[in-house]
């Protein structure tokens, strides 16, 4: 059976490219990128060159950046880190954090860590597109601000938040600036400088890089404390021999993603757009997000009196891999909390269906989802005592 | 993913049995609610005290919809009193198992039934 992948919001198929630039760091230079002697050398050049090309496409300079395993450790970094060093400075600046209510687990669970220890959370609500208001950001800065965590874009329903302005108001409060882009890096262009942003995460694995691997970009001046205490790597705030193949994996992905960037995006906007159009003829089905200010490969919809993971399930039975923000497929046994925040009512998230396109996806494959789906959808209305027509 | 479920589960979400509505059923139940993401109805026409005729309608996932589905298939021909007993473990083992976060689903079928039967009996009454 053909298989279609529409899901690289969970993961991408790592580049042969980049398999082919990583491969000869397991054995030919194996060797510890802190030694000294020549092995140590070519893995440290190797290392070094990486750190050049992701600061590149974020157009940072390579000191600015620092090697971590994953998007979700360069978040807890980059909060707790911002977090631990600023909690001092009783009566100043230290305890007050301004979030978004629509936040990856990686940044709202490390915000509920910090809340515990003491800290002040506010967690912004979001417009029904999912993006926060300029204007309750403005209004929930106080003098005990000092950090604001806001995602580049969202991982489930795409939308992308208005970062320069979060970054210019961050500025002009002096109130540092941490995105989690883990999902908008290689999709739409970043630039560091221009949108204000002090520390921004990365992961290796949503940009056809290996898993396990990722970066968080560090302004030049801008201090954090260390996580992981140890041998001093990455100037003392991550400790841990480097990962050199993955380092050079992430490396060589975000080289190609920043050569392929209008390509890219050009070919997985023409795929959302087109799957967006035949997908909304299905009857009651709805597009979640926002029709513009969105990731060029996400399209999430929902359908009225279906359940998530059994279109999921459905889907797979074809060779089409989704996803959903149903609760029954959650551990939580929750709707998605992004789905909850942009005012759907949970029998609404429940029929919500993530698709998520990639570099390889074809037009074929846009076609034949939306062959199928039409068939699958009234299959599951037809045994559901919700949908009464 | 689907690998959670066993072959039993996905053959009966895939091909379930007995699905629909029983227009003059003797007895009909429904259980769960929109915020937990499963619903389900479950008719039945009953004769001499035994199901003679049984469908489901499920909103609700593959662990739902396998459950509603085997439950049909196991209570038909049984007398009122042995449908009764059905527990959802009975249901789970005759799906050859269920993730243990999906009990709950099965929980529902079973709950279903209960109240298909009880509506039947309330109505034998008057
Ligand atoms: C927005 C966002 N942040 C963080 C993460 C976590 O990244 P990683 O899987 O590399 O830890 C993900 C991945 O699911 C994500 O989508
Ligand atoms: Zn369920």
């Amino acid at each position: 059976m053909k298989r279609i992948y529409m899901d690289h919001g969970a993961s991408t198929p790592v580049d042969k490219e980049v398999i082919d630039e990583m491969i000869p760091y397991f054995d030919k230079y194996f060797g510890n990128p802190s030694s000294i002697h020549s092995f140590g050398r070519e893995a440290f050049d190797a290392v070094e060159e990486s750190r050049s090309k992701v600061a590149d496409i974020l157009n940072a300079d390579a000191d600015e950046i620092i090697f971590t395993s994953g998007g979700t450790e360069s978040d807890n970094l980059g909060i707790k880190g911002a977090a631990y060093l600023n909690k001092d400075k009783i009566g100043g600046k230290g305890y007050h954090i301004i979030t978004s209510s629509i936040e990856h687990p990686a940044v709202l669970a490390t915000c509920r860590h910090l809340e515990k220890q003491g800290f002040n959370v506010k967690y912004l609500p979001v417009d029904k597109y999912g993006i926060i208001r300029i204007k309750d950001l403005e209004e929930a800065i106080s003098k005990d601000t000092f950090l604001i965590t806001i995602m580049y874009a969202n991982n489930e329903i795409g939308t992308i938040e208005p970062i320069n302005e979060i970054g210019r108001i961050a500025r002009k409060h002096d109130v540092l600036f941490h995105t989690d882009a883990v999902q908008a890096i290689c999709k739409t262009p970043i630039d560091v400088g221009e949108s204000n942003v002090d520390l921004l995460s990365v992961s290796a694995h949503k940009i056809y890089g290996p898993k396990g691997v990722g970066a968080l970009y560090i302004r030049n001046g801008v201090k954090i404390y260390p996580l992981a205490h140890g041998g001093g790597h990455e100037k003392g705030l991550r400790s841990s021999t480097y990962n050199t193949p993955g380092i050079v994996g992430l490396g060589k992905a975000c080289e190609l993603g920043k050569t392929r960037l209008k390509e890219d995006m050009a070919h997985l906007k023409n795929l959302r757009d087109k799957l967006i159009k035949d997908i909304l003829k299905i009857e009651e089905s709805y597009l979640n997000g926002h029709p513009e200010k969105r990731l060029v490969n996400n399209a999430h919809f929902r359908f009225t009196a279906i359940e998530g993971e059994s279109l999921n399930m459905m889907l797979d039975e074809k060779g089409i891999a989704s996803a959903t923000g149903s609760a029954c497929s959650s551990k939580k046994l929750q709707a998605s909390h992004v789905l909850m925040a942009i005012g759907l009512k949970p029998e609404e998230a429940h029929g919500s269906l993530r698709l998520t396109l990639g570099r390889k996806n074809t037009e074929e494959d846009v076609s034949y989802v939306a062959s199928v789906l039409p068939d699958i959808v009234e299959r599951l209305r037809k045994m559901s005592p919700l949908w009464n027509r | 993913m689907a690998d959670m479920y066993t072959e039993k589960v996905k053959d009966h979400f895939y091909n379930p049995r007995n699905v629909g509505e029983i227009k003059d059923a003797d007895g009909a139940g429904t259980v769960g609610n929109p915020v937990c993401g499963d619903i389900m109805t479950i008719f039945i026409k009953v004769k001499d005290d035994r199901i003679i005729d049984i469908k489901f309608q499920t909103y609700g996932c593959a662990a739902a919809i396998a459950s509603s589905s085997i439950t049909t298939e196991i209570v038909k021909g049984k007398t009122l009193d042995e449908a009764m007993m059905l527990t959802r473990d009975d249901v789970a083992n005759e799906l050859g198992g269920l993730p243990a976060i999906k009990m709950h689903c099965s929980n529902l079928a079973t709950d279903a039934l209960r109240e298909a039967i009880k509506d039947y009996r309330k109505k034998k009454k008057k």
